[in-house]
């Protein structure tokens, strides 16, 4: 287990790197508490805003904390994440579409 | 103290199930008893139950797959005959009650553990070998995924005898399948065994795709693969994204009946459509999990017996991408008549029809692979061209039902019966048993009967026809899937056609049957034997060493410096590269996978009949052996350079014998 610890260091990030992530985290978190807490927001523009905070939140955590980047070693887990991302959006997304319309079409909602 | 277990649930009141039960127990004593007799059982549990060699693998799943084989088809030719017989006045022999379970037996038998099992099989078979690698990339999961197939297979069987099996179709839709109107434990066995076998699978998809990844033999870049390699790697990813899917699906199916909640229910909130979306964001995938391989032994096969490389290598790479992905975005043609309105229909008629495109590319490079070709009509050249046929066909009448508007007249009628039938039977089926036939001298170092493989060809090909062409017929004429008893004068004579054609198929299993008794009894023939280990002057490394392979595959890792690099250093002349040779690290064999195999079974048996202190032992079971096996360092040794020199010098033997006797 030594060997295998020491191999990863290279990609563990420098303190900088983790204080512009921790810095970016916590402006997110508090724009989203804000944006709801304010009611400076219509609802519908409210979720909105969140939805978007939440996912540069999880690009932020990805990239500072995750040390997800485009250099070669990384390669591997970049391609994973975007194919799980990818899925994701299919499954998901496609589920949304088809049940939506379904409940449209079918007048049960 | 036992749940919802009593002597009642054993179906003493069923001569079919009781004839079957002793049949079952005879032939179960006498492979017991044969075994002891020959004192085989150390052997047995070292050199086959224990190994985590993917070669002996490969062989326990093809045989659980041919005997799954036997009983999905026993299903088969029950329901044909009684839809023979059922007709006007006659009843027919078999009460709706156990008719509704063969029919959701047969199909749930067939896909999860005859197709799934001979796939997985012949993956083990054959990938490590292709890539020059010397097992896969985790031995003891794949140990541990041959049981959890097993344990859900045996799961399936049982429910013969203990208790009923599911009712509601091999996808037990609800409401159906829900406690309201399924009390019985026939739905938890379905559940228990799809799910216990699924981990099996996605523990398989996760290895494989390791394997393919990380240990091609050096020089092996991704469009220097063979292709069934790619298929095999296609399938991997199709398993690691959608068998997720049915794991929670049938998570959320399980959380209804046992915990009394409400996902699929009719009341409270719950939505049965959304079951049948996320059912078939995996059941889509799933065909073409099943069928991508095939494509791969079909364009091998092609090469090889067409003495040719295979007709645009790059183009069937980029087909079968463009598959794996357009799968993704289908799975609604199910469906249609859910009540989804035209946005989602046309979305998913289109992309259906848009998914013919790379398979017809296939279909045209094979028969350009052939153009010219100095072709041998072998057995799985035989099984390849009906394929090519039958698979066609099949795949027009899908595009036919790919239109939402025909297939609001089509659907759930004999004609989608036999459209599934026409490319699974034609397509998946046909291009396994094409594979068996080519790969089995490596598997075994003698050849399968010629003769006997054509027989069995020709009985299953017009067997096929007369089966389902018939239901076509009858679907276009408004006959219903999953029919008990008609009255209708026009659909009885198809019907008896059908039944000939299913009788002709029996005919077919037995054929394989012969062909395997006569191929072990004249296995020491000289024209049988499989010396060289290359007996159809293949193109691919696994023909480059001999058969059987050594358990280590390769005792130099060859390099590889293009697509088919053996063929070519063969037709060149060129001889082994004579490196060095270097002890070789292999895996011990474990008795982990065995254990949790057996625990898994415990949990699952007794989840069903609600045994909860038994599902307890079972479920401590698993995570005790795991741990100890986790513990365990001593999981690998060193395979000495005697041992391989001595191997490989038996092996120059047996070429020289070969090239003696020519």
């Amino acid at each position: 287990m030594a060997q295998a610890h020491t191999a990863h260091d290279s990609s563990h990030g420098s303190y900088s790197a983790y204080l512009i992530g921790f810095v970016l985290a916590v402006i997110l978190t508090v724009a989203s508490f804000a944006a709801v807490m304010t009611h400076a927001l219509s609802p519908g523009m409210a979720l909105a805003a969140l939805t978007v905070l939440a996912v540069v939140q999880i690009v932020v955590h990805l990239v500072f904390f995750l040390h997800l980047n485009t250099s070669s070693e990384q390669s591997w887990n970049l391609m994973c994440f975007i194919f799980a991302a990818a899925s994701v959006i299919v499954i998901i997304g496609g589920t949304i579409f088809i049940m939506h319309d379904t409940a449209i079409n079918m007048m049960s909602r | 103290m036992l749940g919802k277990l009593s002597l009642s649930a054993i179906p003493l009141d069923v001569p079919i199930l009781v004839g079957t039960f002793l049949g079952v127990a005879v032939i179960g004593l006498a492979v017991l008893g044969a075994v002891t007799y020959y004192g085989k059982w150390g052997y047995l549990w070292r050199d086959w139950l224990t190994t985590v060699d993917h070669k002996r693998l490969a062989v326990m799943y093809i045989i659980l797959a041919i005997v799954m084989l036997f009983r999905g088809f026993a299903d088969a030719i029950m329901m044909r005959t009684q839809l023979a017989l059922a007709y006007k006045g006659n009843p027919g022999y078999l009460p709706p009650h156990h008719y509704d379970q063969i029919f959701s037996a047969h199909g749930t038998i067939m896909i999860f553990f005859m197709a799934m099992a001979f796939m997985t099989g012949l993956m083990n078979l054959v990938v490590p070998l292709q890539i020059g690698a010397r097992d896969v990339a985790f031995p003891f999961l794949n140990s541990l995924s041959f049981y959890m197939t097993l344990v859900g297979a045996l799961l399936i069987n049982i429910s013969l005898f203990i208790g009923e099996f599911a009712q509601c179709g091999w996808l037990v839709y609800p409401p159906l399948s829900e406690m309201q109107f399924s009390p019985g434990v026939g739905v938890d066995y379905y559940i228990w065994a799809v799910q216990i076998s699924g981990v099996g699978t996605l523990l398989t998809g996760v290895n494989f795709f390791t394997t393919i990844v990380k240990m091609r033999a050096p020089g092996m870049g991704w469009m220097q693969m063979p292709v069934f390699t790619w298929t095999a790697f296609c399938t991997t990813v199709l398993i690691m994204v959608s068998f997720p899917v049915l794991t929670v699906t049938l998570a959320l199916l399980s959380l209804d009946r046992y915990l009394g909640m409400h996902f699929f229910t009719n009341d409270a909130g719950g939505n049965v459509m959304l079951y049948l979306s996320m059912i078939w964001t995996w059941g889509h995938p799933e065909v073409y999990i099943l069928v991508i391989p095939a494509f791969g032994v079909f364009s091998e096969v092609t090469a090889t017996f067409s003495q040719k490389p295979l007709f645009g290598y790059k183009t069937m790479v980029y087909a079968t991408c463009s598959i794996m992905v357009l799968s993704f975005v289908v799975w609604v043609h199910h469906f249609f008549t859910m009540g989804a309105g035209a946005n989602v229909n046309t979305f998913f008629g289109i992309m259906t029809m848009i998914i013919a495109v790379p398979t017809g590319v296939k279909i045209f490079n094979w028969l350009f692979t052939m153009y010219k070709g100095r072709v041998e009509f072998t057995a799985p050249m035989h099984w390849t061209l009906g394929f090519m046929i039958t698979f066609s066909i099949g795949g027009m009448t899908g595009v036919m039902m790919a239109m939402p508007a025909a297939d609001w007249i089509l659907h759930n009628s004999l004609f989608l019966i036999a459209h599934f039938h026409n490319v699974i039977i034609g397509g998946v089926y046909f291009g396994y048993i094409a594979g068996m036939g080519f790969w089995f001298p490596k598997a075994f170092g003698f050849k399968l009967n010629e003769a006997w493989g054509k027989r069995a060809f020709w009985c299953w090909f017009v067997g096929f026809y007369l089966a389902f062409i018939p239901l076509y017929v009858l679907g276009l004429e408004g006959m219903t899937r999953r029919m008990n008893h008609y009255d209708n004068p026009d659909w009885y004579p198809w019907m008896l056609v059908a039944e000939v054609g299913a009788i002709v198929i029996a005919c077919g299993i037995v054929c394989q049957l012969t062909q395997l008794y006569v191929s072990i009894r004249d296995r020491n023939l000289p024209e049988n034997l499989d010396l060289t280990g290359d007996p159809w002057n293949g193109r691919t490394l696994e023909w480059s060493i001999s058969s059987p392979p050594p358990a280590y595959n390769f005792a130099v890792i060859p390099d590889i410096h293009g697509l088919d690099t053996f063929h070519t250093e063969k037709q060149l002349g060129l001889k082994a590269h004579g490196k060095p040779l270097a002890p070789i690290h292999m895996p011990k064999n474990t008795s982990a996978g065995v254990f949790i195999g057996l625990f898994s079974f415990i949990l699952g048996f007794a989840s069903i009949w609600y045994i909860w202190w038994l599902a307890a032992i079972g479920l401590i079971g698993i995570v005790a052996t795991m741990i100890l096996r986790s513990a365990n360092r001593d999981v690998d040794y060193y395979v000495p350079v005697s041992e391989i020199e001595h191997n490989e010098e038996v092996y120059s033997r047996r070429i020289a014998a070969a090239q003696a006797a020519e």
